[in-house]
């Protein structure tokens, strides 16, 4: 698997129709210089051959240098990355905490105008362009109402705490630097709503089929005889039973949302991959797409062996070795 | 099938022996249109459709999609002559948005119809006839599933330069594996049936039984599929266009267009939005439908 997405990031960097070596140089460049920067990324070589330069590189954490600020990639994906993760990370947890309460409350009063307004919302989510939705959150929350700020992660005068674990929230709190994190917070508003509003409302669609489905069963029927209160039904039989397909949509969205970084942190200037890789795409710099690529397939791989662990603390069934 | 010519009724007659197809038809039409959601879909794609074939006759100023100036007249707010303003060089944002459908239109259709034409033979011969090929196929699919798609086409279209045709080469390239999903898991089902394994004992050739058998029970789910990916597809293309390497301004494309007025909020804020707000209604008329769509054809697998 992940051998294979070498092989797909390798090849994109192939079909690169301009000269890298060339681009690299710069337009004033004679012949002369661009030959020795050809030899020196190793661009005269035959195809396999870069192509196991290429392996051992990423084997050792080297994945290829930036032509245009001739940074480490790596090292460049070690400053943006943490960005990137913070914002996925709220915008997950913050879609699974609303998506599936809303998904509950959606099947439980099935037909009623609380179910008809969310299913509205919810098909706006698919349809709504994530870029377009952070332009308007800008125009009407930051520039007319004025209550949050436009982009970045926080304003000039603030002084970012001395990285721990990187995590600029997580930083902030841990150095005892309340304002630095709320300031921080409220940068993290709008690329947060943002980037989690079409995740939210896939989680919301999917927890809602599956719970009416669930709630049609016998024993839900039986555990209602038995006189269980409906939020102990609802909460302790239902849902759990109702999780898995939404385990299932929540590993997908993890994947749409990585995607879709690229044009949240592109709206609100957010300095992590997405925005790297755009900047790189835009100047024809190929080693950071590859880099962004191959970081991103990483995280979704990863992403979905969780999820798989996850079906086997919810269904004991799955747990045992033989079963579905 | 024969044609009969002249005899009165011969119409009647021609009806009378599709009775029960029509009657069928005029099922699922029933049940497509108790949904008030599937018409509202139906309603959204039809209108886009017109907009998209009579664009260049219904627009107040075609000459302003070609790139003409009117600097007299720059950045004037939505009026009675300019329905959703004008942008900075004077030109009719109604125009633009409108003609806009027909690029959108081209886009949604030729990514769709490239996934589906690469994605279908290879899901068949990997659910029908498997193996080691099968196999191979599989894999491929899934390495390129495992990267977000609009990732992909991003490094795609770094690679190949920005523009409206590498954009949609970079996102035909991406969209097919989820075809070879599709199709893959069906024919692999179908092959078990009995009708297929009787076809199979009759001596009934592969080819043969690929295009009698498993295709034609593929359609629907190919179908539904295809009606949301015209959305999808048209979503992604925009988003393309908005970071700079879709289509390039001033063609009109609302992607583009977003970027451009971007630069404009929020003083100047009709530029931006009209063309966002074609987007959504786009978007989700092909969802609304695709939704619709999968109710009457493949009730199944409702989600």
């Amino acid at each position: 698997m992940l051998f294979g997405l070498l092989c797909i990031t390798f090849a994109i960097a192939r079909v690169v129709p301009g000269d890298p070596a060339r681009l690299a140089a710069g337009p004033d460049a004679n012949e002369d210089m661009v030959e020795t920067l050809r030899a020196k990324y190793g661009l005269d070589q035959p195809v396999p051959v870069q192509f196991v330069r290429y392996l051992r590189g990423v084997l050792v954490g080297d994945l290829g240098q930036s032509l245009r600020s001739r940074n480490a990639v790596a090292d460049d994906l070690l400053r943006y990355f943490p960005n990137t993760f913070e914002l996925v990370t709220l915008s997950l947890l913050l879609a699974v905490a609303l998506g599936i309460p809303l998904g509950m409350l959606s099947a439980v009063y099935k037909d009623t105008w609380v179910d008809h307004t969310a299913r509205i919302v919810s098909v706006s989510g698919v349809a709504l362009p994530a870029f377009w939705l952070g332009l308007m959150l800008q125009l009407v929350i930051a520039l007319h109402l004025g209550l949050l700020p436009l982009g970045g992660r926080l304003p000039l005068t603030a002084s970012p705490p001395e990285p721990i674990t990187h995590l600029l929230l997580v930083d902030a709190l841990l150095r005892g630097q309340g304002d630095t994190f709320v300031a921080a917070l409220r940068h993290a508003v709008l690329p947060v709503v943002t980037l989690c509003f079409p995740a939210l409302t896939s989680i919301m669609r999917v927890n809602r089929a599956e719970m009416i489905e669930t709630l049609k069963q016998d024993y839900i029927q039986s555990a209602r005889a038995q006189g269980f209160s409906g939020l102990r039904i609802v909460t302790r039989y239902a849902l759990r039973n109702a999780m898995i397909p939404t385990l299932t949509m929540i590993g997908l969205r993890y994947g749409w949302m990585l995607g879709g970084t690229v044009l949240v942190e592109t709206v609100f200037d957010w300095p992590g991959i997405g925005l790297y890789a755009v900047n790189a795409a835009v100047s024809s710099d190929f080693q950071p797409i590859m880099g962004v690529t191959l970081l991103i397939g990483v995280n979704f791989m990863l992403a979905n062996l969780l999820v798989d662990f996850a079906y086997g603390w919810l269904d004991p069934r799955i747990r045992r070795p033989g079963g579905a | 099938m024969t044609t009969r010519v002249g005899p009165p009724g011969a119409l009647a007659g021609w009806l009378e022996e599709r009775r029960s197809a029509l009657g069928e038809l005029r099922r699922l039409a029933r049940i497509f249109a108790r949904s008030a959601s599937s018409l509202v879909g139906l309603g959204l794609v039809a209108a886009f459709l017109v907009v998209a074939a009579a664009g260049p006759w219904i627009v107040p100023y075609p000459e302003d999609a070609r790139g003409a100036v009117h600097l007299e007249r720059k950045l004037e707010p939505p009026s009675a002559a300019h329905w959703f303003g004008t942008d900075e060089v004077g030109t009719d944002v109604y125009t633009r948005v409108i003609l806009g459908a027909r690029v959108s239109l081209q886009i949604g259709l030729i990514i769709t119809l490239v996934a589906a034409l690469v994605g279908v033979p290879l899901g068949v011969v990997a659910g029908y006839a498997g193996g080691a090929l099968g196999e191979v196929i599989m894999r491929v699919t899934d390495v390129f599933l495992s990267v977000p798609a609009l990732m992909l086409a991003l490094a795609v279209v770094g690679a190949l330069g920005p523009g409206i045709v590498n954009a949609m080469i970079a996102l035909s390239l991406v969209w097919w594996p989820g075809y070879v999903r599709l199709v893959q898991g069906k024919a692999l089902a179908l092959k078990g049936e009995a009708f297929v394994e009787a076809a199979r004992a009759v001596g009934t050739g592969r080819c043969r039984i690929v295009f009698a058998h498993v295709l034609p029970n593929c359609v629907s789910p190919i179908v539904v599929k295809g009606s949301m990916d015209m959305g999808t597809a048209i979503l992604a293309a925009a988003g393309l266009g908005f970071i700079g390497l879709g289509a390039q301004p001033p063609y009109p494309e609302w992607g583009a267009m977003i970027s451009h007025g971007r630069n404009y909020l929020p003083t100047w804020w009709w530029y931006s939005t009209f063309p966002g707000v074609f987007i959504y209604l786009t978007v989700l008329g092909f969802n609304l439908l695709g939704d619709g769509l999968r109710d009457i054809l493949d009730p199944k697998s409702r989600v």
